[in-house]
């Protein structure tokens, strides 16, 4: 399997995150050689072996459904980068 | 002082022959003298250290003293400070105050430790050498042309150059045992579980784990003390009976079996390091501990697995960051996409970016059996390696990286020679086993560390084994030169 | 040609919890813009989920009452995406385990019962919102939504009209509010059907292309959208189209369905198992547990019905299509002690029809039933007709008092003094001689215009059976 840039700018987009055709070139390179590297793996039989997850064979706690946050909404929106009203903002968003 | 250890500390400070605010002080000055050479810390407040440090000085007084209660620690800028500037290592939080804390860090509160400031990393613990950090590359203070190692490389900086008793790290590939290792350092990556998850900006959820970094295997365990035990807020968090990690620190080593995986030993290993790494084993010989061959066949495949697992992931754990909330936003931008698409590109360095790319294919539409599902396969043939390994041995032992500190900018023309660090230390996260790594002498002037791999949960008894071998030995006494 | 339209719904229920999914901040609604959005709610860097016991139970439940079989081990994974309202950039959700597999669900339509199965029901987190007031150019968002339990049920493609759609999307609608899961409030999107339309040549097994209809909040938009959409799909394919994929909203204004405009190419999900979670175990004592404590359900309360009381079919489907009225209907019906059919006439006709011009749910209802009971047992004892019965009844609805209370303000007693019915005949057939004389020529319907005088002249309280007899009786 061999990627060519169209991947690579289709993976960046999938990805969200810009790529000039330069770029793009330089990653293919660089990815090209990290996927030599994962091909290793294909060798490997692994016919009846189970995929792990976690590496304790445990279950999921539950948790009591009770109200444990408070309103916190002045402290969180001091870090972000664009509110008004209490609203998050970003470009619109066409449906 | 500066290489005393926590205990001698927190026995100093509750006879009250130094206050935690005098002591946080002679840190701070260190700091600001050698840390714009080292660059092992990306954020300090001198203010609120010491607003700490009165505060441990107060509880002291009261007589309510514990372990840690007034001693300075380093925090890798991974761990959200609630108020502090937390970046793990990257533009994109480059101005984000966490608004809350941690679970480690809570922890350390709780103890009554200092938070002595924020420790460089690789950015988003992507990284084996401290030289991806958007906050610019840690020198090693043994030479200073030369990597700590990393992902915790400011952590184990800061401790090599008694900028810090002690610090934290966490390890996902290795990323605390490493540094440890190119910086003569006791590090200890415990069971997967064992410390909270809660707070610590996640790279491989599955992998990552949090661990101290201190000047001997005892530091360790005061240290874990501290940090480990179950947290209701992370699912993963193991609910489990609270242990005292000194407990099996003086244990007699008479009897200990010794595994010795030949594929450790093997091509990749450089000569002083092989060497170093041998005569340590002799030396625990001679403590009364025997030796055994074992093999653990599937290492080699680590790397592939870990670098399909991980990048995956960290993918999609990196999606959050996107301008939106928080962090870092692209100034110019003309609709969502772009602006999503400019914050990335702009706000991620190029190995995140790479592995994010890598993570992103691999998990994407037609692939997903053959890579993801694959690698979770041979995960646990990793693992069942190890299982059949300990029937025939208690721990494992062999070198906890390849080589010593190796040259700035050496191996970051291509991203597979820096995975390839990775060889002894990435099986250990994939097993979810516990990992340390202590000083065993060095090769050309440059620390080399063992490789102390245990059974889950039997950390206690590691810590043993390697305070064993520093009771004999004083390797992990060395401190570099020029940082008086 | 014959076409046949193939549907098959997915439907969201919120669950009725106290806190969200993964949480404990809070679910309720309407509270200001991000004062329920705690720290793993905004996804700051390095918060974690932990599973609410309420929402497996809710999960559970559900299964349980669909006869579905439950997952013993079910697992949670990520569906990646990139959109403001989704703070992690993707959503936890389940894939290949979900909690609850296949099950069904029996509908009625005219007066035939269909099967509907359900493929499977599984947990997942709800997104914010976007507000889209225009911020100079910006869109809000509001992250409290983000986070709140849904139960994602998806059926198999078994509808082939409009109808069977709606009469599915209505009983799940009452289904998960009759065992207590979601409170259906479609207005505030507590409940959220997706519509998949396709449509093929009768006869054909091949499924068409479907286009899937979103953002449908009200069961008649659903039968309007559905049924344009099908128009739509045939007309396209009678003209030599093709259907393209695609997903379409419906304008109600215009009645018609439009494919959404920006609509990309199919989304990538990358889904794999969050490791954040483990995988969800369900025991069977658990499994016994719930069932234990789960209400006798609409099904086997209808069979109950029809037994127990008597009822028909169709009267006890419609009773049990709702708990409230079915509750109601059983504490009238003990309070009565008469004839269960009397009840369930009075239920599903006049109470039904107030309830319903006026927009009230039979939980607030202002004739209870023990009010109800009252009005039937004087109809039955013979003190009211059926007639007087109907204006008792609107005057207990607003407020006037009992049956008893009302007759007797209102002197509405039935006469059924036969003496006094003749006198008022006697007048009434003095007064209609022509009409007497067209009953007498052999017009039926003169005789029911007689018997209209004479409860007029009695002002309605004269006893019609009494009436009519007593009026043969004089005619003949």
């Amino acid at each position: 399997m061999s990627l060519t840039t169209d991947d690579v700018k289709r993976i960046a987009h999938l990805a969200r995150i810009e790529i000039g055709d330069d770029e793009a070139q330089s990653t293919l390179k660089q990815l090209s050689g990290i996927l030599g590297l994962i091909e290793e793996m294909q060798a490997v039989d692994t016919a009846g072996i189970e995929p792990m997850s976690h590496s304790q064979d445990l279950t999921q706690r539950l948790r009591d459904d009770v109200v444990t946050s408070t309103n916190q909404r002045e402290l969180f929106q001091s870090i972000a980068p664009a509110v008004e009203n209490g609203l998050y903002l970003v470009p619109k968003v066409i449906e | 002082m500066i290489h005393a250890s926590l205990k001698d500390l927190a026995a100093a400070l509750a006879a009250k022959k130094i206050s935690s605010v005098e002591l946080t002080q002679l840190y701070l000055d260190r700091i600001e003298r050698l840390n714009p050479d080292i660059n092992a810390y990306i954020t300090v407040d001198a203010e609120k250290s010491l607003a700490q440090a009165r505060a441990a000085d107060e509880r002291i007084a009261k007589g309510e003293t514990g372990p840690l209660t007034g001693v300075p620690i380093a925090q890798k800028d991974i761990f959200c400070a609630k108020d502090w500037i937390t970046t793990c290592g990257s533009k994109m939080l480059g101005n984000f105050v966490a608004p809350y804390d941690a679970h480690i860090v809570e922890q350390f509160n709780r103890a009554g430790a200092v938070n002595l400031g924020k420790t460089n990393m690789d950015e988003f613990a992507m990284g084996s050498s401290n030289e991806t950090s958007y906050f610019g590359k840690v020198k090693n203070p043994w030479d200073r042309e030369r990597v700590p190692g990393g992902s915790s490389g400011g952590s184990a900086a800061a401790v090599a150059a008694r900028l810090a008793p002690a610090a934290t790290g966490t390890d996902t590939g290795g990323s605390i045992r490493q540094p440890a290792s190119l910086c003569g350092l006791s590090g200890l990556k415990p069971t997967y579980g064992v410390c909270s998850r809660y707070g610590m900006i996640a790279f491989a959820s599955s992998l990552d784990q949090a661990g101290p970094m201190a000047k001997s295997a005892e530091d360790l365990a005061l240290m874990m003390n501290v940090m480990a035990g179950f947290d209701q807020r992370d699912s993963t968090s193991l609910q489990r009976e609270n242990e005292d990690y000194t407990r099996d620190l003086d244990k007699p080593l008479a009897g200990l079996k010794i595994g010795l995986p030949k594929e450790y030993f093997a091509e990749g290993l450089d000569a002083g390091v092989a060497q170093a790494v041998q005569e340590a084993i002799d030396q625990y010989r001679k403590l009364g501990a025997e030796t055994v061959e074992i093999s653990l066949p599937n290492t080699r495949l680590s790397i592939p697995v870990y670098y399909v697992l991980a990048p995956a992931e960290a993918s999609s754990n990196l999606s959050r960051f996107d301008g939106v909330r928080y962090g870092y936003r692209a100034p110019e931008y003309t609709d969502l996409l772009d602006m999503y698409s400019k914050t990335r590109a702009q706000g991620f360095g190029a190995e995140v970016k790479r592995r994010i790319m890598i993570g992103t294919y691999v998990l994407s539409a037609g692939y997903y059996d053959a890579y993801y599902l694959k690698a979770q396969k041979i995960r646990r043939l990793i693992a069942q390696d190890f299982e059949e390994a300990f029937k025939h041995c208690d721990v494992i032992m062999g070198p906890a990286a390849p080589g010593t500190a190796f040259k700035v900018g050496e191996k970051t023309s291509d991203p597979v020679q820096m995975y390839l660090e990775d060889l002894y230390t990435i099986a250990v996260n994939l097993a979810g086993l516990p990992g340390m790594s202590i000083p065993a002498g060095f090769s050309n002037g440059l620390p080399v560390g063992l490789q102390i791999i245990g059974n889950y949960f039997s950390e206690s008894r590691m810590l043993g084994i390697g305070h064993a071998f520093q009771q004999a030995t004083d390797w992990h006494t060395k401190a570099p030169a020029g940082i008086e | 040609m014959q076409w046949e339209v193939v549907i098959g719904l997915e439907t969201h229920a919120q669950l009725q919890t106290n806190t969200k999914i993964f949480s404990g901040a809070s679910t309720a609604f309407g509270a200001a813009p991000n004062t329920q959005a705690c720290e793993v709610s905004i996804a700051l860097p390095g918060v974690l989920p932990v599973l609410n016991k309420e929402a497996v139970h809710c999960a559970v439940k559900f299964g349980l009452a669909i006869n579905a079989e439950i997952a013993p081990r079910s697992v949670f994974a990520r569906k990646n995406y990139f959109y403001p309202d989704l703070p992690k950039g993707y959503q936890i959700s389940q894939y290949e385990l979900p909690v609850v597999g296949k099950g069904s669900l029996t509908i009625q339509v005219g007066d035939s019962e269909k099967t509907i199965r359900i493929t499977r029901a599984h947990l997942e987190e709800d997104a914010g919102k976007s507000v889209h007031e225009d911020f100079h150019g910006m869109t809000g968002i509001d992250l409290n939504r983000a986070g709140t339990p849904l139960l994602e049920i998806v059926s198999e493609p078994d509808m082939r009209s409009a109808a069977e759609a709606v009469a599915y999307a209505k009983k799940l609608h009452e289904l998960v509010q009759w065992i207590g899961i979601c409170d259906g409030n479609m207005q505030e999107g507590s409940f959220r059907c997706d519509v998949n339309v396709s449509v093929r040549p009768k006869g054909s097994d091949k499924l068409g292309t479907r286009r899937e209809i979103k953002n449908l909040n009200s069961f008649r938009f659903m039968q309007q959208a559905i049924e344009y959409e099908t128009r739509w799909q045939i007309e396209t394919l009678e003209d030599g189209g093709t259907i393209q994929q695609a997903t379409v909203l419906f304008d109600p204004e215009t009645g018609e369905t439009r494919a959404m405009r920006s609509k990309e190419e199919a989304n990538d999900y990358r889904y794999f198992p969050d490791p954040d979670l483990l995988p969800l175990e369900i025991t069977s004592d658990y499994i016994s547990d719930v069932k234990q404590s789960m209400p006798e359900l609409p099904e086997a309360m209808k069979a109950r019905f029809e037994q127990e009381y008597g009822l028909p079919a169709y009267d006890a489907s419609t009773i049990t299509s709702s708990r409230g009225f079915a509750d109601y209907f059983v504490s009238a019906t003990a309070a009565f002690g008469g004839e269960a059919k009397l009840v369930a006439n009075w239920l599903m006709g006049t109470l039904a029809a107030k309830l319903n011009e006026e927009g009230l749910d039979i939980s607030a209802s202002p004739v209870s039933p023990d009010h109800l009971a009252g009005l039937l047992k004087r109809i039955q004892d013979g003190t009211i007709s059926n007639k007087i019965a109907k204006e008792v009844f609107d005057a207990m609805w607003t407020g006037e008092g009992d049956a008893d209370a009302i007759i007797e303000s209102k002197g509405l007693k039935q006469v059924s003094d036969a003496g006094a019915i003749e006198k008022i005949v006697d007048e009434v057939l003095a007064a209609n001689a022509a009409m007497v004389a067209e009953y007498k020529s052999g017009k039926e319907k003169a005789f029911n215009g007689l018997v209209g005088q004479v409860m007029k002249a009695s002002k309605g309280k004269a006893n019609p059976a009494q009436v009519n007899e007593i009026l043969k009786q004089k005619l003949a």
